[in-house]
């Protein structure tokens, strides 16, 4: 990665963790930020590129700390570079790759293979995430201080609960040592079963098996407890229910170190979308109610909700165009987060400072990486977007190697023009 | 006139729609019993073909489309594929596909995924009729069921129906609340709660779960088969406690009103949600359904591609 030199001028910084926010210009040597100031400030050194932003904001690079970028084991659906690609296309800088590979990522090997891959052909930061149990099998303990030596930020067993609470218990205990966050992917296996959506009314009417709002609750629950009587550390994945929400809220203030997410897809569509049989709104846990969402819009509001995270889920067509029941699990989203955040703002549920609190800040400090914020001689990781733009997003629009988007075909706000990796245009 | 290309679900039809279907099933029956030649002069499937797609095995329900296609003078062929795990959906569109560029008239066509015809109904251009798909919709079963109520006690509307069983994975049920209620019929649901969809009120149903309370009132009733796996799925302990409960026999029949009609969409579990006795006896109507069967799919068929 050759490092580039310039100052940008004419743009709106928007910079919610840092010191300099506004109209401004930045100047970047070398990978890192020189300077920040207002208009006409900054001298340009000579040898020094000059760069017209054009009015568009410049904001800290996202920050997804929950993608499947599919290497090793599924190339089809994703690679770590087309899937970084997609990243610098929806604005992020540094995604954070979930263990389910295959092989899975439960050992240095597979840790040291993916952050080889990133280094050799990613254009974003890639942060492995190990897995929490041997194979996702949730039998025993993966070997976790070996693959935090090798790079990995947090740990997780994604897409498979940890349904055994020794096992958890067990994880959250050891994981003090590393300190390292253990990501909850909070499910009830036993209560899901062949569930495939929300069950209510519309999973009742499409004669669909439907899975209960409190297959996502009770396992919240006992993951707060664990954590108390642990005093470990849990970050929960993709949350979509009320009642959980209002457990980790009880939770925070009883001083736990709880963190939660949520996507795009759970904050804006809603069971009702399944009704054409559709396997693009189909993803666990499940697309809820409106009183689902709009729980979740008041928690990313008043901070329950710590950060917002894609899940990006890739799959081919041979994986998602079959039978609503078989289809796989999950939807991209890395390239229709910031807009879907930028609906947020417009309707009043968020600031465009709390967004990107939401976005980059957050996530950020939730691993333990470098990000979010732009300041002095730290990491010229940033976007730019022009956030009145409006657009109609079309397959073909999509960098990721799979197209299983929910967006697509909708109206969207805001482009992202141009995205920077440590000063380079990516 | 029928309006719509296929036939997916009752979920939306108008009261108009319905009554099309049914008024030609009454002109169909009335022809078929009065008809004593060496042809039925009703002919109007003759030159189309009708594909039978089963990826579900079903005697029954098969032969009734078949024999349907069959007296109009349509030509007949049936494609049977088990479902099994393994098949999601791929071969479903690829067989379909294949079939369509075949050129057929008509599609028949029965999945055990909820879904798969109206996604199928989607990527063809032939019209499609829905012989069962999951839990979701049986539409031509509702269409039999309702054509003999009304034969048996004149118009659904303000009649009430009563349907007893496993709800939750009925398709059956779901179609016939869908069309009952647009028909004006008042509907109610009864059978164990672990067996009710989460819901089911919303769509205007009163829910028992005491049989005999239930069955006071009730001008039809319609029984459910109840699905023998359902007891390992802890949905409820034993078919015999399921039959104590909820099993129409000789004693619970005797809470019924006089001029009650007993129905099953087959086939039948005789001695669990119903009696041998019950299931012959005076009140049932069960072969009248299966002869309806026939008449209705023939008048579908008829309005759907049939010539003028």
């Amino acid at each position: 990665m050759t490092d580039r030199n310039f100052l940008l001028k004419n743009v709106n910084i928007i910079n919610p963790a840092g010191t300099f926010s506004g109209t401004g210009e930045l100047l970047v040597e070398n990978g890192r930020i020189r300077a920040m100031d207002r208009p006409g400030k900054i001298s340009k050194p000579s040898g020094f590129e000059e760069i017209d932003g054009k009015g568009a904001a410049c904001v800290p690079g996202l920050v997804d700390i929950h993608v499947h970028f599919r290497e090793p084991g599924f190339e089809y659906k994703e690679t770590i570079a087309t899937g970084s690609v997609a990243a610098a296309a929806g604005g992020f800088t540094s995604v954070a790759c979930m263990a389910n590979t295959n092989p899975v990522n439960d050992n240095p090997f597979v840790t040291q293979f993916i952050r080889a891959q990133a280094r050799e052909h990613a254009v974003v930061n890639v942060y492995p995430i190990g897995a929490l149990s041997v194979g996702l099998k949730g039998e025993r303990l993966a070997e976790i201080g070996k693959m935090r030596d090798a790079g990995i930020v947090a740990v997780s067993d994604d897409g498979m609960p940890v349904m055994n609470s020794y096992l958890m218990r067990k994880a959250l205990d050891y994981c003090k040592t590393f300190d390292l966050p253990i990501i909850s992917h909070a499910e009830d296996a036993n209560l899901v079963g062949q569930g495939v959506m929300h069950e209510g009314f519309h999973s009742c009417c499409l004669g669909l098996r439907g899975i209960p709002a409190e297959s996502e609750e009770i396992m919240v629950a006992r993951d707060i407890a664990l954590a108390r009587l642990t005093g470990g550390r849990v970050h929960f994945a993709h949350l979509s229910t009320r009642y959980a929400l209002e457990h980790v809220r009880r939770a925070k203030s009883e001083g736990l170190k709880i963190t939660c997410e949520v996507t795009p897809h759970h904050f804006t569509f809603r069971d009702e979308d399944v009704s054409s049989y559709d396997s693009h709104f189909k993803m666990a846990p499940p697309l809820r109610t409106e009183a689902d969402i709009l729980a979740l819009h008041q928690a990313l509001a008043d901070g329950t909700i710590d950060c917002i995270a894609t899940d990006h889920a890739p799959h081919a067509p041979r994986d998602k165009n079959v039978l609503f029941e078989f289809a796989a699990n999950g939807v991209v989203g890395l390239e229709t987060a910031w807009s879907a955040g930028l609906n947020l703002v417009e309707n009043g549920t968020v600031s465009l400072e709390r967004l990107v609190e939401l976005l980059a800040v957050m996530p950020a400090k939730v691993i333990g990486v470098d990000g979010g914020i732009l300041k002095e001689n730290g990491k010229a990781d940033f976007f730019l977007t022009d956030l009145s733009a409006v657009y109609t997003l079309t397959v073909d629009e999509l960098r990721s190697k799979s197209k299983n988007s929910p967006f697509i075909g909708r109206t969207l706000k805001g482009k992202v023009v141009s995205t920077f990796v440590a000063g380079k245009l990516v | 006139m029928w309006r719509n290309r296929s036939l997916v679900q009752t979920l939306g039809l108008s009261e108009s729609d319905v009554r099309v279907v049914l008024t030609r099933a009454q002109e169909l029956k009335k022809m078929w019993l009065g008809w004593k030649g060496s042809e039925f002069p009703h002919a109007s499937l003759k030159g189309r073909t009708v594909v039978n797609l089963f990826f579900e095995s079903s005697t029954r329900t098969r032969s009734s489309f078949e024999l349907a296609a069959r007296r109009l003078g349509g030509d007949v062929l049936n494609f049977t594929a088990e479902t099994s795990s393994v098949t999601k959906g791929e071969t479903l569109f690829d067989t379909a596909r294949n079939l369509e560029a075949m050129e057929p008239d008509l599609l028949v066509v029965r999945h055990a995924s909820a879904g798969a015809p109206l996604q199928l109904s989607k990527m063809i251009k032939v019209p499609l009729i829905n012989a069962g798909d999951g839990f979701h919709e049986h539409p031509t079963q509702a269409f039999l069921d309702v054509f003999t109520i009304e034969e048996h006690r004149g118009t659904v509307k303000g009649r009430h129906v009563l349907i007893v069983g496993d709800i939750a994975h009925s398709r059956v049920a779901r179609s016939n609340i869908y069309l009952l209620k647009t028909l004006g019929a008042r509907v109610s649901v009864c059978g164990p709660p672990s067996l009710m969809p989460p819901s089911i009120e919303k769509l205007g149903v009163s829910v028992f779960h005491d049989l005999r309370k239930a069955l006071e009132s009730a001008d039809v009733v319609m029984m459910l088969r109840i699905q023998l796996e359902r007891q390992n799925q802890m949905q409820f302990p034993s078919l015999g406690e399921y039959s104590k409960f909820w099993g129409l026999n000789a004693e619970t029949i005797g809470s019924l009103k006089e001029k009650a009609i007993i129905m099953h969409p087959g086939p039948l579990n005789e001695g669990v949600e119903i009696s041998q006795d019950v299931a012959t006896g005076s009140y049932s109507v069960i072969m009248d359904q299966v002869r309806n069967g026939v008449i209705v799919r023939m008048a579908l068929m008829d309005l759907m591609v049939g010539h003028d």
